[in-house]
């Protein structure tokens, strides 16, 4: 029997978990001048509770779609705000989600050029920025969060991707979002 | 003294990248800011630019256009062009010689990399 079917571009999740943590260890270290600590990897836990913090988002497109994100505690933005732009920063401010979202796009960005050799072209959204308390998120269709938690000093961020083939198969599910760290939970 | 251009929808990025500048040896005049393609096409309209630092991925006009279109108008084409973007593939890299980039360097940068970029483009 003879089948027609072509190989789909494929990528595991290894090959995933790696992208990011390579990503985000050479952001934070050439950029930030901050070394971080990679925890263990998990999937999407199935139920998410309401949180807290701040949480950068970028959409991925091309033969695979997908969004990936930075979630972390008010408090660690502001380091991180205070890192990248060598000022001190204590409270969220315009200033603080633009360094988040800027180093979340660097993050997710050169995730992207890594998994562009396995899957194809893909485009890359601008960085949408979420701070507040006491929400909860949701993606559509069903594929699962990939979870790379990292130590930042004494703080916690989480870098999740999720991805998957863009079979365009019309179906419109909402399902549970992507963990926010339980540590920025109120 | 040169004046430069920093296109980035990114205030924070424009604010590390004008701090390099200001390490570098280059006499640097006015650092003028623009978040997008469009944004920048109007300030070259308004200023005498010497040297122009841009994105790729920016909203209205991303880097790419904003180059074709810069590159587009004989008053602009000889001023150095160096993109400083996440995109790092080389198809990327290519695109944005193909389209007239002076030089490229990809994020995340030190201020080294682009200091060592602007020697070899002024």
């Amino acid at each position: 029997m003879t089948t027609n079917a072509q190989a789909v571009p494929t990528i595991s999740q290894e090959e995933l978990v790696q992208a990011i943590r390579s990503a985000t260890e050479e952001v934070f270290t050439t950029m930030l001048n901050v070394a971080v600590t990679p925890g263990e990897v998990f999937v999407e836990k199935e139920e998410v509770e309401p949180s807290s913090g701040v949480v950068s988002l970028i959409g991925l497109a091309g033969s695979w779609v997908g969004s990936g994100s930075l979630a972390c505690s008010a408090g660690c933005a502001a380091k991180i705000a205070s890192a990248l732009l060598m000022a001190p920063y204590t409270a969220i401010d315009d200033d603080v989600l633009d360094a988040v979202a800027e180093v979340t796009n660097m993050i997710i960005g050169n995730v992207k050029t890594a998994l562009e050799v396995h899957l194809g072209a893909m485009g890359l959204s601008t960085p949408t920025v979420i701070y507040g308390r006491n929400f909860q998120t949701r993606s559509s269709g069903n594929q699962k969060w990939t979870v790379v938690p990292f130590t930042l000093e004494e703080d916690r961020m989480c870098v999740q991707v999720c991805i998957a083939p863009n079979d365009d198969s019309g179906k419109k599910t909402t399902r549970t979002g992507f963990p926010v760290p339980h540590l920025l939970r109120t | 003294m040169l004046d430069v251009l920093i296109v980035d929808d990114s205030a924070a990025i424009r604010k590390i990248l004008q701090r390099v500048l200001r390490q570098t040896e280059v006499p640097i005049g006015t650092v003028y800011e623009a978040g997008d393609g469009v944004e920048a096409l109007e300030k070259l309209r308004q200023q005498t630019i010497g040297l122009v630092l841009s994105d790729i991925n920016m909203p209205n006009m991303d880097g790419l256009e904003f180059l074709t279109k810069m590159r587009a108008e004989e008053v602009w084409k000889s001023i150095p062009v160096l993109m400083v973007s996440t995109e790092g593939t080389q198809a990327k890299v290519l695109e944005a010689v193909e389209r007239g980039a002076s030089g490229y360097v990809r994020k995340p940068f030190t201020a080294e990399q682009i200091k060592e970029k602007l020697v070899g483009l002024i």
